[in-house]
C-alpha cells in the first residue's frame, strides 16, 4: 500500500531555519543542516526545504547550499526558492535533489512547468500554491511572494491548469492556518482532492498527528506536510526538532486510511 | 570497489554516503578510465528517459560499462530511470535503451485511473520480493521503499522480474538478469531498507 507521506517543511530565511505564523513573524529555529541530520535519524518520509528570500529578492537559487543539503539528506528532498527557468531546475536536480518546487513563476508563466518537466521529468516538478479565502466568498485565491501579492486567481482553476501542463505534485499551503497549529482546513482539502490527478500535499495548520489522521480519514491519500509540528514542542512552543516514529504514524495516520 | 557511474544524473553523493557509512569502498566514475577496478557498478538516474540515455551516451563511459557488464559480467544496479534504461524502449521517449533486460517502459496513466491513483507514483510503498533473490536477503520486516516515477517497467520475461509493488496494478519494481539488476525505487533515499539493499548488492 502506498502510504500517505508525512513531510516536514523547512523554511530558510537569512541562511537560518525559521518558522512563521500566517507567513509573518519569522522565528529563528536553528540551523538547516542540523535539522536535516535529525530528520535523517528519525527516518522522515521526505523533506521540503523552501528558501523564502530568493524569489522576493530576485536572487538565484543558492546552489552551494542546495548541494550541501542534498548531500546530507538521506530522504527524498524537494527544494524551492528562486527557480525561474528550466536550466536552474535541471542544475538543482543534478545536485541530488529529487523534486524542485516553483510558485510565483508558475503563475506568471505557466508554460515553465512543461519546460521543466521536459528537462527533469514531470515527477520532479512541484507547484506550491499559497492560498487564502477570499473575503465574503467561498473561493480561495492564490497569493505569491510570501503572501504579499494576490494573483486573484482561483485555486481550483490554477490547479486544473497546472495539471494539464504536466506538474508532478501540487502542494497547497493555507496562509491563514500557517503556524497556528489548530488543524488543517479539511473542507477545502476535500474540495481540492476531488479534482486532483497528481499527488496532492497539504500544508498549514497541523498541530498534532490527530490533525493529520483527520485529513486521511476524510480525504484518503493526501501528502501531509507541516512546519511547526516538527520544530516546536509543548504549549510554549520550545524549539525541538521532532518527528513521529513508525508506530505512531501507523496508529494516528495509516490506520485512518481506508482504500 | 563499488563504482557509481556519474553521467550527470541522479544523486551520486547519496550512494557515496551510504557506502561510506557501511565502510564499503566506493568511488565515483566520470570517465571511462575511472571505471578501472570496479567490482560492482551503480547506474543512478532521475528525470526523463531520453535525457538520461543521451547523457549516458555522451558521457564517454558507455562502451567501457558495456564491456564490464556484458563480457566481464560485473554486477550492475540500475536505479529508477537507471533501471528503465536497462530495457529497449520507453513510451517516454524515442531513444534506444541498453537492451539488457527484456521489456518496455510504459506510463501509469495508460493503465490506471489517475483520479484514484494519482500519477506520478510518489512515496513509500511495499515491495514484495520473490524468487529469493540475494539483493532482498536479510529483510527482517516487510520491505518498503521510496518511489518517484510516472513510468514503469513492463517485464516481458517473467523470470527476470524479482519483486512487485501494487499501485492500481501490480507492477515489476525490481529486475535481475544474471549480473544485471535494476530497481524502480530509490534505495539511496529509503533509510534502513535502502541500506540493507545496497549492502546486499555490495556483497553479491
Amino acid at each position: 500500500m502506498l502510504r500517505p507521506r508525512v513531510t516536514p517543511c523547512l523554511l530558510i530565511h537569512d541562511s537560518g531555519l525559521v518558522k512563521t505564523v500566517r507567513f509573518k513573524d519569522a522565528k529563528y529555529v536553528g540551523d538547516p543542516i542540523n535539522a536535516v541530520r535529525i530528520f535523517n535519524e528519525k527516518e522522515a518520509d521526505e523533506l521540503i526545504v523552501l528558501d523564502i528570500d530568493a524569489t522576493v529578492l530576485g536572487q538565484e537559487p543558492n546552489y552551494q547550499r542546495i548541494s550541501y543539503l542534498a548531500s546530507e539528506c538521506r530522504m527524498p528532498l524537494c527544494y524551492g526558492g528562486g527557480i525561474r527557468n528550466a536550466e536552474q531546475a535541471k542544475r538543482i536536480i543534478s545536485l541530488g535533489v529529487e523534486k524542485v518546487a516553483i510558485s510565483a513563476v508558475a503563475l506568471e508563466n505557466p508554460k515553465i512547468i512543461t519546460e521543466i518537466a521536459e528537462e527533469v521529468g514531470c515527477q520532479s516538478v512541484v507547484v506550491v500554491l499559497d492560498i487564502k479565502k477570499k473575503l465574503l466568498s467561498k473561493t480561495y485565491e492564490v497569493w505569491v511572494h510570501n503572501a504579499k501579492k494576490n494573483t486573484k486567481r482561483d485555486v481550483i482553476e490554477v490547479i486544473q491548469e497546472v495539471q494539464a501542463l504536466g506538474v508532478g505534485e501540487v502542494v497547497v499551503n493555507f496562509i491563514d492556518h500557517d503556524g497556528r497549529m489548530k488543524g488543517y482546513d479539511i473542507d477545502m482539502i476535500v474540495k481540492i482532492k476531488k479534482i486532483m490527478q497528481v499527488p496532492f500535499t497539504v500544508l498549514g495548520g497541523a498541530g498534532s498527528l490527530n490533525d493529520m489522521g483527520e485529513v486521511i480519514a476524510q480525504c484518503g491519500l493526501v501528502g501531509l506536510a507541516a512546519g511547526s509540528l516538527f520544530v516546536f514542542k509543548g504549549t510554549y512552543k520550545a524549539v525541538l526538532i521532532n518527528y513521529p516514529n513508525q508506530s505512531l504514524k501507523n496508529e494516528y495516520i495509516y490506520e485512518k486510511y481506508h482504500v | 570497489m563499488i563504482v557509481i557511474i556519474n553521467y550527470g544524473l541522479g544523486n551520486i553523493q547519496a550512494f557515496v554516503n551510504m557506502y561510506k557509512d557501511l565502510h564499503i569502498p566506493v568511488k565515483v566514475a566520470k570517465s571511462a578510465s575511472d571505471l578501472l577496478g570496479a567490482s560492482k557498478l551503480i547506474l543512478p538516474g532521475v528525470g526523463a528517459f531520453d535525457h538520461a540515455m543521451q547523457s549516458f551516451n555522451d558521457s564517454g563511459m558507455r562502451s567501457e560499462v558495456e564491456r564490464l557488464v556484458l563480457i566481464e559480467k560485473t554486477p550492475i544496479l540500475g536505479i529508477c530511470v537507471g533501471m528503465q534504461m536497462l530495457t529497449n524502449v520507453s513510451d517516454e521517449g524515442q531513444e534506444q535503451g541498453l537492451g539488457w533486460v527484456k521489456g518496455k517502459v510504459t506510463a501509469f496513466t495508460s493503465h490506471i485511473d489517475c483520479a484514484r491513483f494519482p500519477s506520478p507514483h510518489m512515496g513509500w510503498n511495499d515491495v514484495a520480493p520473490f524468487a529469493n533473490n540475494p539483493i532482498f536477503k536479510d529483510f527482517t520486516e516487510d520491505a518498503r521503499f521510496y518511489f518517484l516515477h510516472s513510468y514503469f517497467f513492463e517485464c516481458t520475461d517473467v523470470g527476470q522480474s524479482i519483486a512487485t509493488t501494487d499501485y492500481g496494478l501490480s507492477f515489476c519494481c525490481a529486475v535481475a538478469n544474471e549480473n544485471i539488476y535494476g530497481v524502480q525505487f530509490h534505495p539511496e533515499k529509503s533509510h534502513h531498507f535502502g541500506v540493507q539493499l545496497l549492502k546486499n548488492f555490495a556483497e553479491l
